[in-house]
Parts: C-alpha cells; sequence; structure tokens
C-alpha cells in the first residue's frame, strides 16, 4: 500500500518538475552548472571503472574458453556484446546512482531541513522545479554519453588486458569486436541509459525533496535513494532487456 | 494590512491553533509571542502558505490567500518577504546572487539595474563589500542583515520575520531590531515578527498578540502589557527579563 502511496506522491512531483520555468535564460544556466557536476565530475570515476570491468570482462571470457576448439577472436566479440548490452549502462548506472543519486539527493534535503525550499516557495517560486529540472535534464544528457564514453574505454581495457596477459592479440580482438556488429546493440545501450538517467535523477531528486527533520533524516534520504535507484535500474534492466531484445 | 479570521489548525488529534482572529497593521512592528511550541511559527506558516489551516480566513488588504488558486498565490507571494529563523540563504550561491535571485526571476531588470538594486538592499542593511562572499564566509548577523537584504529586493508590502534574534548577541539583536522598524516604518510594510525575546518587543514593537496552547490569550500594545493582569502573559514576560 505504502509503495502505491510513493508512486503517487512521486507522479505529482514530477507533475510539479514539469512545468514551464519562470526564467528560460536562469534553467540553462543550472543546467550548464549541473551538466558540469554530473558529467565532469563523474569522468574519472566511470574512466576506472569501465577501463577496469572490460579488462576484467577479457580475462574471464578468455579463462572460460581455453578449448581449443573455439576461435581466440570470439573473446573480443563476447567482451563487446557483453559490454554494450549490460555492462557499459548497467554498471555505469549503478555507480552513478551511488555518486550522483546521493549528492542529489543530500543537496535537495539539505535545502528542505534548512528551510531554503520554504524560502523559494515563499518568494512564489515552484521549488520542486527550481531544485530538480536542470538536474533531471542535465543528468538526461550527461549520463548517456558517460555510458557511451564507458563502452568505448571498456572495449579498450578488454584489448589492452588481453594483449597484457596474453590471452588474446590486438589484431584478432579487434576482429572479434568487428565481426557481425549489430548497430541495434549500441542503439540499446543508449535507450537504456536515458532511463536509467530518468531513474536516478528523478527518484533522486524526489528522496530529497521529502526530506523532514535534520541531518540525520539528510543521510535517511540519502541512503534511500542510492537503494531505490539500484532497484529502479535493475528492474528496468529486465524490463527493457525483455521487450527490446525478444 | 493583514486579517486573520477564525483560524483553526490540527495536527492529527493535536488542536495547535484555535479560533485565532487578529489585524496586523501596515507601517507597524506587529509581534506575535508566546513560549516555544505555542503554535505561533505554524500561524506563521499558515499566514504565508506553506501550511493551509483547517478553517477560517487570511487576507491581506482584503485579498483572500487561503481561497486563491496556485497563480494568485504566486502573484501574493511576490508581495511577501520573509526573514527566517535559520535565515534560508541559498548555500550555492553568492550573497549578491542571493539577494539578485528574486529580482532575476520575477523582475525584467538588466543585470546592471539588479547590481545596483542589490547593492541598495545591502547598504540599506547597513552592509558593505560582502557582495561576493558565499554565506559560509559571513557571520550569524550579517547572516540575518542579508536575509533581510533580500526579503526587501522586490519591494515588498508584507515582512514576515520568524524569531530574527535567535542566535545573536544582545547587541546585533537590538541592531536587527532597528533594521527591521525602520524598513517597517519607512516603506509602510506590514510587518509580523514571532519571538520570545521581550526586549526586542520593549524596543520596537507596535501590536502584540500573545499566543498561550495554540489561543489568542492577549492582544494590546507595549504599554499596557504590564498592567494587563495576564498571569500567563505577565509570567512569559517576567521569566524573559533576567
Amino acid at each position: 500500500m505504502r509503495f502505491f502511496q510513493h508512486l503517487g506522491t512521486y507522479i505529482l512531483f514530477l507533475n510539479r518538475v514539469f512545468t514551464k520555468p519562470e526564467k528560460w535564460k536562469i534553467l540553462w544556466k543550472q543546467i550548464v552548472f549541473e551538466s558540469n557536476n554530473i558529467g565532469v565530475g563523474s569522468f574519472n570515476i566511470i574512466s576506472l571503472i569501465s577501463t577496469f570491468v572490460g579488462a576484467v570482462s577479457t580475462i574471464n571470457i578468455g579463462y572460460q574458453l581455453v578449448s581449443g576448439l573455439v576461435p581466440e577472436y570470439l573473446i573480443g566479440r563476447i567482451v563487446r556484446d557483453s559490454n554494450i548490452l549490460e555492462f557499459a549502462p548497467t554498471i555505469t548506472a549503478l555507480v552513478l546512482a551511488g555518486k550522483i543519486g546521493s549528492n542529489i539527493a543530500s543537496e535537495i534535503g539539505t535545502m528542505q531541513v534548512t528551510e531554503q525550499i520554504d524560502a523559494l516557495e515563499i518568494m512564489g517560486v515552484n521549488s520542486s522545479q527550481y531544485t530538480s529540472l536542470a538536474k533531471i535534464i542535465s543528468g538526461l544528457f550527461a549520463i548517456p554519453l558517460l555510458v557511451i564514453y564507458a563502452m568505448c574505454l571498456s572495449l579498450l581495457g578488454g584489448a589492452i588486458s588481453g594483449w597484457a596477459s596474453e590471452i588474446i592479440s590486438i589484431d584478432l580482438f579487434v576482429k572479434g569486436l568487428r565481426e557481425d556488429f549489430n548497430g541495434f546493440n549500441v542503439f540499446f545501450c543508449i535507450t537504456k541509459a536515458f532511463f536509467f538517467a530518468f531513474l536516478i535523477t528523478t527518484i533522486s531528486a524526489y528522496q530529497g525533496y521529502r526530506t523532514k527533520g535534520g541531518a540525520l533524516e539528510v543521510g535517511i534520504s540519502s541512503t534511500k535513494a542510492v537503494v531505490y535507484s539500484c532497484m529502479g535500474i535493475i528492474f528496468f534492466d529486465y524490463i527493457l532487456s525483455q521487450l527490446m531484445l525478444f | 494590512m493583514i486579517k486573520l479570521l477564525a483560524i483553526n489548525k490540527k495536527f492529527e488529534d493535536r488542536n495547535v491553533l484555535n479560533n485565532i482572529s487578529a489585524t496586523f497593521y501596515k507601517g507597524k512592528c506587529n509581534f506575535v509571542i508566546g513560549a516555544s511550541g505555542c503554535g505561533k511559527s505554524v500561524l506563521m506558516k499558515c499566514m504565508v502558505g506553506l501550511l493551509t489551516p483547517d478553517s477560517g480566513s487570511i487576507s491581506f488588504d482584503q485579498r483572500d490567500f487561503v481561497s486563491m488558486d496556485y497563480e494568485g498565490k504566486k502573484s501574493l507571494r511576490q508581495e511577501i518577504g520573509m526573514l527566517f529563523q535559520g535565515t534560508a540563504l541559498f548555500d550555492s550561491l553568492s550573497v549578491e546572487d542571493n539577494i539578485a535571485f528574486p529580482l532575476r526571476t520575477f523582475t525584467n531588470l538588466n543585470e546592471t539595474e539588479i547590481i545596483e538594486r542589490v547593492n541598495f538592499c545591502l547598504n540599506r542593511a547597513h552592509l558593505v563589500k560582502i557582495n561576493k562572499l558565499m554565506p559560509s564566509q559571513i557571520s550569524g548577523g550579517q547572516k540575518k542583515r542579508v536575509g533581510i537584504a533580500r526579503a526587501i529586493a522586490l519591494n515588498p508590502k508584507y515582512l514576515f520575520c520568524d524569531e530574527p534574534n535567535s542566535g545573536l548577541d544582545p547587541l546585533t539583536s537590538r541592531v536587527i531590531d532597528h533594521l527591521i522598524k525602520e524598513i517597517t516604518e519607512e516603506y509602510g510594510i506590514t510587518t509580523i515578527i514571532n519571538t520570545h525575546d521581550m526586549k526586542s518587543l520593549f524596543e520596537v514593537g507596535d501590536n502584540i498578540i500573545f499566543i498561550h496552547q495554540g489561543n489568542k490569550w492577549w492582544e494590546g500594545d507595549k504599554t499596557q502589557i504590564r498592567q494587563s493582569g495576564n498571569k500567563e502573559l505577565l509570567d512569559f514576560m517576567n521569566a524573559s527579563e533576567f
């Protein structure tokens, strides 16, 4: 029952967020600021994680395909498909749920408990929109770009680790990457990234906005934002895979 | 002028405000006093629209606020300035941007005019050379004054101050009191001040409402307080005096 109550208030919250802004110029400035915060601010962690995910997936697949009956270049193909279809969008989204989600929830939650949201409302500003819309739009731009970047880096990391651990040569790995390439997989990956970006930013903004109390509750909201965002990502990962791949 | 008529507010089973009626006058510092938890903050939140009273009406110069639609409330709120107990300055914006915020949002002034207005408001609040500082870099007293400067940026008709002296030393408290008084009289603002600081009240108070356990217990001006004969009010006042 509480789930439906939350779902209702979440939808009402989104209804207030997606209304015409008071001044487009102010929104644009916020979007630029938040895009830098979300996109550029997450660059290092995504670089590190995606490179190592690609590297580890090459080693794992190489370890399992020891039989001489399977051509080596298939390692590149499996690394490509597993990273494009699953690892790049899902792991990136889970990492960003932790980094961006907690940041959004704690920022808005702190504004709530320090009466900054009340100040906005008293001025006649739509506080849901002012605090959240720019973050959501920035997330919808930045997160898919980060996923594309993660996808490329994971393949690079896979190629380097395959070569460094003598599992597969770079040439064969690249041959595997190019073999039977299906552009729809990249489309699927970006579609997932958009969904995940929407979930991370809206769930976190909603959790932050409904914070009441003090510092303790800000921490709780921040934790809930990460947990519910991750749950949403996993659930929609399954739904989208089912709908788009079969 | 703000008129309250039979305001009631209940949280679950607890009556927080019982049938409160009052009038707050233009160009005067109207004080709402009472012990912590008596309901004065809830009353103020009802007046500015952060809470909706269960029954009763609140009219701002004959405009009923409670029954207004969202757009009407939004437009009326641009005539309201509020100084919060914790100042509620936006952490991510500099002092200048905090004061410029309502101007950038609700007016069509160009950037030069906005900065001129910001500087005027800062000067009016007796603040200089802090435009570029962040709220975390200024003192509590300065934060209150920036809060006042932000509250008067749009030339409000109504100014609400929630515990304006909390957390301030006595000297700074008097400075803030006099600043509020000056602004109120100079611009003919209807100012409502929630406080339990009796020194403030005797210093700048014009009309006073004493709230006790959610009820309007006494109403008058500061010259009548000591002769009121109201036990709860006198106890409250005597406890505050030392």
